[in-house]
């Protein structure tokens, strides 16, 4: 006993003094000079494909060595914050989102993508759909560059509408949407008449709700920071949210977030899903969706505004932070190319091409015909994502289906809690919207006196 | 009659216990849309697909990372809780309860409450994404458990060995090393599992502190966690293959695991 423990003490030591260094996720034999960039993404399928393909972007540069540090949402973003923040200085590129970059860019812990752009061949950022690029820069300057984007939409089963003699008008409003839900609840014993986001969260629930709230004529704030919350605007999008939901949504919606209405639906157990646009890699996919072939796509449905989809784009920017700023915006300008597009569907396929960032995908001949469906619709909603088209009374902040304010992490998570305890009918809507109201409050506040103090 | 009920309610809390496990590992030989079925199925097409993938994935360096932060900070920790919990039992130190409630309630700070100043200091002082971080910090987490654990084990020896020893003339050294360890040999090994198995699964720390080179394999099974597609049958075959290297020691250590935790148990 005591013989194997020494010896495996003696083997242990043996490794730690091979590696000699910080660990064996950098280890190699190969000694020749070469720069390591690390670059952290979210692990979703369309950043999971350009891991599998990095190796072209090392062999056509063989003097970088790519490593991926790939996370789920919330832990990536957590991470992510918590480095540039801190000018912890592990990663090289960072996943972000619109949400963070102006913010950050602000704040200084970003690097100007727009000299580099500008200095690379080939590279045209007015390419990038407009509402996407406007998103992701300060002043004109972009200080993060999308990889994919989205809007929200409506997908609806072609063949239980047809059954059902239902027919979706081109631009729904929430009402159509839930008299559609009510009848096909009512048609199929198996079917729900729609699947939303009851989940808390504030990329969770608070997404589609947001957008609601929005074209129902809330918003959260109004100009002089005053929390809007309790207005009958806001309640009355609340109350048909939670209502829809209750009456002809998923079971256990509460707890059901975006994951589990894509199984749902992907499996024929939904009538219609209202979430993002990127939901085509679920109810598209062959290997794992029933409903290929029967679903038609409608924009946002609205109530009180012209449009309703929000916008949201993953996108590559350099920390501040980061040693090799030159070879990082080499990854980055190869990830977020026109060509890159091209190298995804030879090697994946064409339905794999991460979608919402370049106009010039959507004129791809074999991109147009595999994405017939929801080409068009995507981009047609990422266009008309804009709070002029969206939002129905003047707001102080930025953003759709979010608030562009540090805060509104928290303050988001905290707001989606209550909906939720409210979807699970553990509160009323009213209490939600009270106990929301104050949360908002404390936030206002402190924007309020902030403007007092200048 | 009541003999036999109890022993089908063991059985049934047995397999009670063990059904998620059943569950994770069946699971990870389903395809996506199989693993996510509403109502769960047992009749699936088995594949190796999602193994095949992991190996892709490159999983040897984030086991290598764990293999060795868990390993040295056992080492670590043995090498520092059996002195520790030798001169607590043995040598009758004054306030010896004192400083046992000390080492036990440095587990009472929830560890989040320190993860800030813990990563700013290791930004500072440049071990972010070291392993040899990862194995200070594992072997600061289990060291006050592996020292009550010891001393608890050493309380069991009788004192007249440890004098018999002393009057045949053994050194210290020597009557640890052929008299005492032998005797502990137990729970020595059951303290070593337990801090082993605690490195191992350890998920917080390592999220925080490592990035792309000391990454363990905790870290690396979330992955394939996604807001936006399907990873159940991925994630359950990564969780697989993360257990089995515990339940390889566990299974290897049986015997003395059963005797060390069991010692002291009856008086």
């Amino acid at each position: 006993m005591t013989r194997a423990v020494v010896r495996c003490a003696w083997s242990l030591i043996g490794a730690a003094t091979l590696t000699a260094c910080a660990g064996f996720g950098g280890f190699s034999l190969d000694s020749s000079e070469r720069t390591t960039i690390v670059v952290a993404v979210v692990s979703n399928p369309q950043m999971n494909d350009a891991v599998a393909l990095s190796h072209y972007f090392q062999e056509a540069n063989p003097d970088i060595d790519v490593q991926f540090v790939s996370l789920p949402e919330n832990e990536a973003r957590a991470k992510i914050t918590a480095s540039v923040a801190t000018g912890g200085g592990e990663f090289d590129v960072v996943m972000i989102s619109n949400y963070e970059t102006a913010m950050w860019a602000e704040n200084g812990w970003l690097v100007n993508l727009q000299p580099y752009a500008d200095a690379t061949d080939n590279y045209d950022t007015g390419d990038f759909i407009e509402p996407v690029r406007e998103s992701l820069s300060v002043d004109g300057d972009m200080y993060s560059v999308p990889f994919y984007g989205e809007s929200s939409f409506l997908v609806y089963r072609t063949d239980l509408f047809d059954e059902a003699g239902l027919e979706m008008p081109e631009q729904p409003t929430w009402e159509d949407v839930r008299e559609f839900a009510a009848t096909i609840d009512a048609e199929y014993d198996d079917v729900d008449g729609i699947c939303l986001r009851g989940l808390a969260g504030w990329g969770e629930n608070l997404a589609p709700l947001n957008t609601v709230i929005h074209t129902f004529g809330g918003r959260w704030f109004d100009k002089d920071w005053n929390a809007q919350l309790t207005s009958p605007e806001v309640s009355r999008a609340v109350e048909f949210y939670v209502d829809l939901l209750r009456d002809h949504g998923q079971a256990g919606a509460a707890t059901s977030g975006y994951a589990d209405c894509g199984t749902r639906y992907a499996q024929g157990r939904a009538g219609m899903w209202y979430d993002a646009t990127a939901m085509v890699n679920i109810v598209e996919n062959p290997t794992d969706s029933n409903v290929v072939g029967d679903n038609g796509y409608a924009p946002a449905p609205v109530m009180e505004t012209e449009s309703a989809g929000w916008l949201y784009a993953w996108s590559l920017g350099i920390p501040a932070s980061s040693e090799h700023p030159e070879e990082a915006w080499r990854f980055i300008a190869w990830m977020t190319d026109k060509e890159y597009p091209h190298l995804v569907g030879a090697e994946l396929g064409w339905d794999q091409v991460p979608p919402g960032s370049r106009t010039s995908t959507y004129a791809i001949p074999e991109y147009a015909e595999v994405a017939e469906a929801y080409a068009e619709p995507t981009l047609r909603a990422m266009e008309r994502a804009d709070q002029d088209l969206t939002i129905a009374a003047p707001v102080p902040y930025d953003g759709i289906q979010f608030l562009a304010i540090p805060e509104f992490q928290d303050l988001g998570t905290r707001v989606a809690q209550q909906v939720s305890a409210a979807v699970a009918d553990q509160i009323s809507v009213g209490e939600a919207l009270e106990q929301a109201q104050r949360f908002a409050e404390t936030v206002g506040e402190s924007y309020q006196s902030e403007e007092e103090g200048r | 009659m009541a003999a036999r009920f109890l022993t089908t309610l063991t059985w049934f809390a047995g397999l009670l216990f063990f059904f998620p496990v059943f569950w994770m590992i069946i699971t990870g030989f389903k395809h996506e849309g199989d693993a996510q079925t509403d109502p769960p199925s047992l009749v699936f097409t088995p594949t190796l697909d999602q193994f095949r993938t992991l190996f892709d994935a490159g999983a040897g360096p984030y086991f290598l990372n764990s293999l060795l932060a868990a390993g040295m900070s056992t080492l670590l920790v043995l090498g520092l809780a059996v002195p520790a919990a030798y001169a607590l039992a043995i040598r009758s130190l004054p306030r010896a309860k004192d400083v046992l409630f000390f080492f036990i309630s440095t587990k009472m700070l929830p560890v989040v409450a320190v993860i800030v100043p813990i990563y700013v200091i290791a930004g500072r002082l440049g071990v972010l994404d070291n392993v040899w971080t990862l194995v200070v910090l594992y072997t600061a987490m289990n060291l006050p458990i592996a020292v009550w654990m010891m001393r608890s084990f050493l309380m069991e020896v009788p004192r007249e060995v440890l004098e018999a020893a002393a009057m045949d003339g053994a050194s210290l050294v020597q009557t640890m090393r052929r008299v005492l360890l032998p005797m502990v040999a137990p729970g020595l090994a059951a303290t070593a599992l337990i801090c082993l198995i605690f490195a191992w699964n350890e998920f917080f720390f390592s999220i925080n502190v490592t990035a792309s080179q000391a990454a363990t394999v905790p870290v690396f099974l979330v992955g394939f966690m996604t807001s936006e597609g399907l990873f159940w049958a991925q994630m359950s075959a990564a969780a697989t293959l993360a257990s089995l290297p515990v339940v390889l020691a566990g299974w290897a250590a049986q015997k003395q695991l059963v005797r060390g935790l069991s010692m002291g148990a009856v008086k």
